[in-house]
């Protein structure tokens, strides 16, 4: 057989496989849709702990490091001191605040103003403000940068919030695993479902079959579309769960956006992209190919032609 | 062409339906196989096309033991065999040109090829014209002789036909013979097991008798001018 005489059969069967689902529509439908719901599931999931890392990687950005050097160290030392710190790895940008700036500030914000004046001299120490850079943004950079800065002669403490952080890692870990869990356990759902599917359509051409197969029709040949089938099933099935999510982020874009705003984030919901999307494609294709694979393998050797 | 050599077939229900079999077929021979039924024409015509593996013996079909032919190149050989059932054993839900284009479909002969030769084995058969109609809307005989275009389509070299004439009367029935007849004019050799004797007596061909899965009469040793043919 030639590859271009090859390439008709498998288009035939394609065309052929597809030809059966349009003529069924109704029972392809609700096969698509219990494929399609089954991949929504993990894919959710997900797309969810992608925004979850997104939205962390962002907040972790405005995780800022303030770095309290001792009240002796002069102003002129402390911009050493950040020259010295935009060195250290995993530091994106060091911003000096002098005491006056600060008492400024202080001044400005606190409403202390009157109580202020009353003292006799800035009670404030010149500070570093750290903005670590967004891959050391993690709980254990963050912890690692802080014992740099804090080992410093001339640093009297470094304030970091991490507990959120580390908090929402192992959380993000949680999701992770959950996905995975997630994933194997749907895919083995879509596996069964399509299997069925497939094994029901052998049944209902058995007659069909056995003729193709004494005609000299080969087991691949009587394969083929069913192979197909389970491929369009699972390609089906994707694209109704991308449509799914898709869906989903529209109707929540808005309200998360509103409320990543009153937590001062500038963080938007995003769908499926990229490597996800083509997991969630491939990975819906191939499950339907596998799926019948293994129906065909298990159904179509017990059917021999009886003439 | 098909020689059987001492072929004995017991089905797994213990039923004997041949017993120590022998006969040789040269090429372009027109063979009857009959007998009553159950006498054994049907399993003998199996055994030819591999639908069942004897229980002893050698069946051999062009020259070659087919007893050791792996699964795999089953279906290769089958189409070396145009099989023709009483049943006809049409797709129903698929128009004339289909069903006889199937075995050209499975071999992976080009479209163009498919539909010229589609149409010859129609027009062969006498049904050109009725490509895109479906088996049922075809009276008996038709729809029996789109089976036998079936059969030919490939230019098999063997054709196996199991009571073709069942369910045609006797005219429908000559007419169909002829068709065989014509084959093995061309070359052809064609075994058609039939309990039809009155259309087996209008025809030169020669006969096995079957009965009771024995060999009673038609059983000829291998010519020497039929063993260098093959």
């Amino acid at each position: 057989m030639t590859p271009a005489t090859l390439a008709t059969r498998h288009t035939q069967a394609l065309l052929g496989a597809l030809g059966r689902l349009v003529r069924a529509p109704l029972a392809t439908v609700l096969t698509l849709l219990v494929i399609g719901l089954a991949l929504t599931l993990p894919a959710a999931l997900g797309m969810l702990v992608r925004n979850a890392e997104s939205a962390t990687g962002r907040l972790g950005r405005a995780v800022d490091m303030s770095v309290y050097l001792r009240s002796s160290v002069p102003l002129a030392r402390a911009r050493q001191l950040a020259v010295e710190a935009r060195a250290v790895h995993g530091v994106a940008r060091v911003q000096v605040i002098s005491a006056a700036a600060g008492l400024r500030q202080f001044r400005k914000y606190s409403g202390f103003g009157a109580a202020l004046n009353a003292l006799p001299s800035n009670p404030l120490p010149n500070v570093l403000r750290i903005v670590p850079q967004p891959r050391s943004s993690g709980a254990a950079a963050l912890e690692q940068l802080q014992r740099t800065f804090a080992r410093w002669p001339e640093v009297s403490m470094v304030q970091l919030d991490a507990q959120w952080v580390m908090r929402f890692d192992a959380m993000l870990a949680v999701l992770h695993r959950l996905v995975s869990i997630a994933a194997i356990l749907f895919g083995a759902g879509v596996l069964a479902v399509i299997g069925n599917t497939i094994r029901l359509e052998i049944l209902n051409r058995r007659a069909e079959i056995e003729v193709t197969k004494l005609v000299g029709g080969s087991n691949a040949f009587v394969r083929r579309p069913f192979l197909y089938t389970g491929m369009i099933y699972g390609l089906g099935g994707a694209l109704l769960a991308w449509l799914v999510l898709e869906g989903a982020v529209l109707d929540l874009r808005a309200p998360v956006a509103h409320l990543a705003q009153l937590y001062g984030s500038t963080f938007t919901l995003s769908g499926l992209k990229g490597r996800d999307l083509a997991a969630l494609f491939g990975g819906g294709m191939t499950l339907g190919w596998l799926g019948a694979w293994i129906s065909a393998h298990r159904h179509l050797r017990g059917i021999e032609p009886r003439a | 062409m098909i020689q059987f050599e001492r072929v004995s077939k017991r089905y797994p229900n213990g039923r004997e339906a041949l017993n120590n079999v022998g006969f040789f077929v040269g090429r372009g021979e027109l063979v009857f196989i009959t007998g009553r039924s159950g006498a054994g024409k049907s399993t003998l015509l199996k055994l030819i096309a591999l639908l069942e593996r004897p229980t002893r013996g050698t069946v051999s079909v062009n020259g070659h033991s087919i007893g050791a032919l792996q699964v795999r190149h089953i279906p290769a050989f089958r189409r070396q065999i145009g099989m023709v059932f009483q049943d006809h054993k049409l797709l129903a839900d698929r128009p004339v040109f289909d069903n006889v284009a199937l075995p050209l479909v499975v071999a992976g002969a080009p479209l163009k090829e498919i539909d010229k030769r589609v149409r010859a084995a129609l027009d062969q058969v006498g049904l050109l014209g009725k490509e895109r109609m479906l088996p049922v809307e075809l009276s008996v005989g038709e729809q029996q002789r789109v089976g036998i275009a079936r059969a030919i389509v490939g230019k098999p070299p063997i054709i196996v036909a199991d009571e073709p004439t069942g369910n045609l009367d006797p005219d429908l029935a000559l007419e169909v013979m002829r068709l065989f007849k014509r084959f093995s004019e061309v070359g052809v050799t064609v075994l058609v097991a039939t309990h039809d004797l009155h259309v087996v007596r209008e025809f030169v061909g020669r006969e096995i008798i079957l009965a009771n899965g024995q060999l009673t009469a038609g059983g000829t040793e291998p010519l020497p001018s039929l063993i260098a043919s093959r």
